[in-house]
């Protein structure tokens, strides 16, 4: 049995849990095993009954009193109890912050290693796994040696399958937890302030980096963000210089974004900062030096000094509008 | 802010520092650091500086560990050098320990010192091996909680707070110390080291040991480096001239009408 890790919000499915299921699904088949799925939490019962449609065979639905909202240990200890009862072969969960929480946790408590982020998997002994490293700049095949596979799927490396006919059945279940299972968990929730265009979801991104000069020298991107509706984004230089938010930081330690349309200015191309950008469906280059790394992965550049450049394409921009 | 001494330690990783394509070694097995410097990832200078203010404001002092070569002193003496007072080593021959065996190691560590550690802090991610594994077991080891991903956190009456971002917006989690933290890129922006930080951070101690390395069960084979993209940028042009061509594309690709 593969079983799948699947989470929601309050009800809503994570989008990504279903690249986890195809994922899940493919690994099955390709083992002869059945696919199940877990889902935690009493809320979750509408997702539960929906993944039928997905190739999950059963879904385990684990319910407690305690349960009311995410608490990792919980769900990792559920987890747990399902691999031990049903002899699970693999456990899959998304490349995300939950994902891989939720592994490392149920990594601790079955003392089996975990291999995040990978790209690919074929069960065995030992398993052979292909996974992303800096931040997808390598990528590593190693060995997990185990009697159970832990792992997780790297974002969008593998595509959701499209709903079709099927059902699954679906088991509640009351997990034994452990003191401290839920010690952690959501105490409260801070909605985002309303409007603005948030990062990872806006379509066109004017992005700056050290070229930029100052956060004064933002201004010039603010108003060319706002001609395209888009959002500002930054390079780690600017943001560690305190001239915009660290929210807007775009890379391996920011947020990873795929607009239709990205804007560079002054920013070198620097890996850690291209891992964030590099899927971006158009990168438009502003930059003063020809050979930066960037031009190796943009489409289109404008070569110079962007506080000259930014005003004329500002210009032009509004006149093409009206 | 409140005066209750806070013992905290961070975790930090030496690791190769390269902004462009890496070079391996010949067998793949490594890459190859001949040429590059070394840093730890900016989640880690992150959870320093974060160690630092804790301290700062409640009293009480600042450990940094490693598990790594020897050299990994230099990235201890980074964070010595913006505060952080004391350091425990622990030295390898630079084979990669996976994700258990280095939670192992820093549990012993943490139980065989004296300090017993209030609040234990972590990157969310190393910046090589990216498993988010580290800290959360080595919560499993300890018997604390562990606040994971956290993009704010304060400490207050004993309790850690801390949040992160979530669907819609962010959720927040409150546990009590002792905990384990894992934080990431934002949290505090990290200080510069003074003239005076960096001589300082010369003379303060640091313990060193060598944990003997457990056979890895999550052990790497090879590296592989992405294919070339073999793409290169069209330039439209050189300075503002270039506008009208930028003007279309964005017609070309809708993002003006
Ligand atoms: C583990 C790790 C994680 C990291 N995570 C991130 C991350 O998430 N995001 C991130 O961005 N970085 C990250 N970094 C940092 C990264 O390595 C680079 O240091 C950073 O991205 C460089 O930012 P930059 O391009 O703005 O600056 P620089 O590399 O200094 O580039 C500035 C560019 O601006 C150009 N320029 C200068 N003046 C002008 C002008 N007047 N007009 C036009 N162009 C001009 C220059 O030609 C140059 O190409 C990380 C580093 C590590 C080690
Ligand atoms: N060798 C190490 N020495 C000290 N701390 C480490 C080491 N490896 C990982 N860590 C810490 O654990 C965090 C998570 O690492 P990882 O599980 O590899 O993603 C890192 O950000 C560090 O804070």
């Amino acid at each position: 049995m593969i079983l799948v890790l699947v989470d929601h919000d309050r009800g809503e499915l994570a989008e990504l849990s279903l690249q986890a299921i195809a994922f899940g699904r493919q690994l099955a088949a390709a083992n002869g095993s059945e696919l199940h799925a877990l889902v935690v939490g009493a809320d979750g019962k509408g997702v539960a009954a929906s993944l039928g449609a997905y190739g999950v065979g059963t879904v385990h639905l684990a319910t407690h009193d305690g349960l009311t909202d995410y608490a990792p240990a919980a769900s990792a200890r559920a987890a747990a109890e399902l691999v031990s009862r049903l002899a699970a072969r693999a456990v899959v969960g998304v490349g995300d912050q939950r994902g891989n929480e939720v592994l490392a946790h149920l990594g601790a408590i079955t003392g089996l290693p975990v291999a995040a982020d990978c790209t690919s998997v074929v069960l065995g002994e030992p398993t052979q796994v292909e996974r992303a490293r800096w931040a997808g700049n390598l990528s590593e095949t190693a060995l997990l040696h185990a009697p159970v596979a832990l792992v997780s799927v790297v974002p969008h490396a593998v595509r959701a399958d499209a709903p079709a006919d099927g059902s699954a059945t679906v088991e509640e279940f009351t997990p034994t937890l452990a003191e401290g299972d839920l010690a952690v968990r959501v105490v409260e929730r801070v909605p985002d302030a309303a409007g603005g265009i948030s990062l990872a979801e806006a379509k066109v991104i004017v992005s700056g980096g050290r070229g930029v000069g100052s956060a004064e020298g933002f201004a010039l991107l603010e108003e060319l963000a706002g001609l395209l509706g888009g959002a500002i984004g930054a390079s780690r230089v600017v943001t560690s210089a305190g001239w915009r938010p660290q929210a807007e930081q775009v890379g391996q330690t920011g947020t990873k974004v795929s607009p239709d349309l990205y804007i560079a200015c002054g920013i070198s191309g620097a890996s850690q900062h291209l891992a964030g950008c590099h899927t971006s469906k158009t990168i438009l280059v502003i930059n003063n030096d020809a050979d930066a790394p960037i031009m190796a992965h943009a489409d289109y550049a404008v070569i110079g000094d962007l506080h000259k450049i930014l005003p004329a394409v500002i210009e032009a921009t509004r006149a093409a509008k009206v | 802010a409140e005066h209750v001494l806070m013992d905290v330690l961070v975790c930090i990783k030496r690791v190769p520092l390269s902004g462009g394509r890496f070079v391996l070694t010949e067998d793949a097995t490594e890459i190859d650091t001949r040429r590059l410097g070394f840093t730890v990832s900016p989640h880690e200078e992150t959870a320093v500086e974060v160690a630092v203010r804790l301290v700062e404001a409640h009293g009480g002092s600042s450990t940094v560990l490693s598990l790594g070569v020897p050299e990994s002193e230099e990235q201890m003496r980074d964070a010595m050098a913006i505060g952080i007072d004391r350091g425990i080593l622990l030295e390898t021959d630079g084979a990669e320990w996976d994700g258990q065996a280095t939670a192992e190691a820093i549990a012993a560590a943490v139980r065989a010192d004296a300090s017993g550690f209030d609040l234990i802090l972590f990157g969310n991610e190393s910046a090589d091996a990216a498993g988010s594994q580290v800290g959360v077991r080595v919560a499993h080891l300890l018997g604390r909680p562990a606040l994971t991903g956290l993009k704010g956190l304060s400490v207050e009456g004993g309790r850690l707070r801390g949040e992160r971002p979530a669907t819609g917006g962010r959720e927040v989690f409150e546990v009590p110390l002792p905990a384990v933290a894992t934080v990431k890129d934002g949290v505090a922006i990290p200080r510069y080291p003074s003239v005076p930080g960096r001589i300082r951070a010369k003379k303060k101690p640091i313990e060193r040991s060598t944990p003997t390395r457990p056979a890895s069960r999550l052990e790497k084979v090879s590296f592989t480096l992405p294919a070339e993209t073999g793409k290169r940028a069209t330039v439209l042009g050189d300075g503002p001239a270039a506008a009208a061509a930028v003007v279309d594309i964005f017609r070309k690709i809708g993002a003006i009408q």
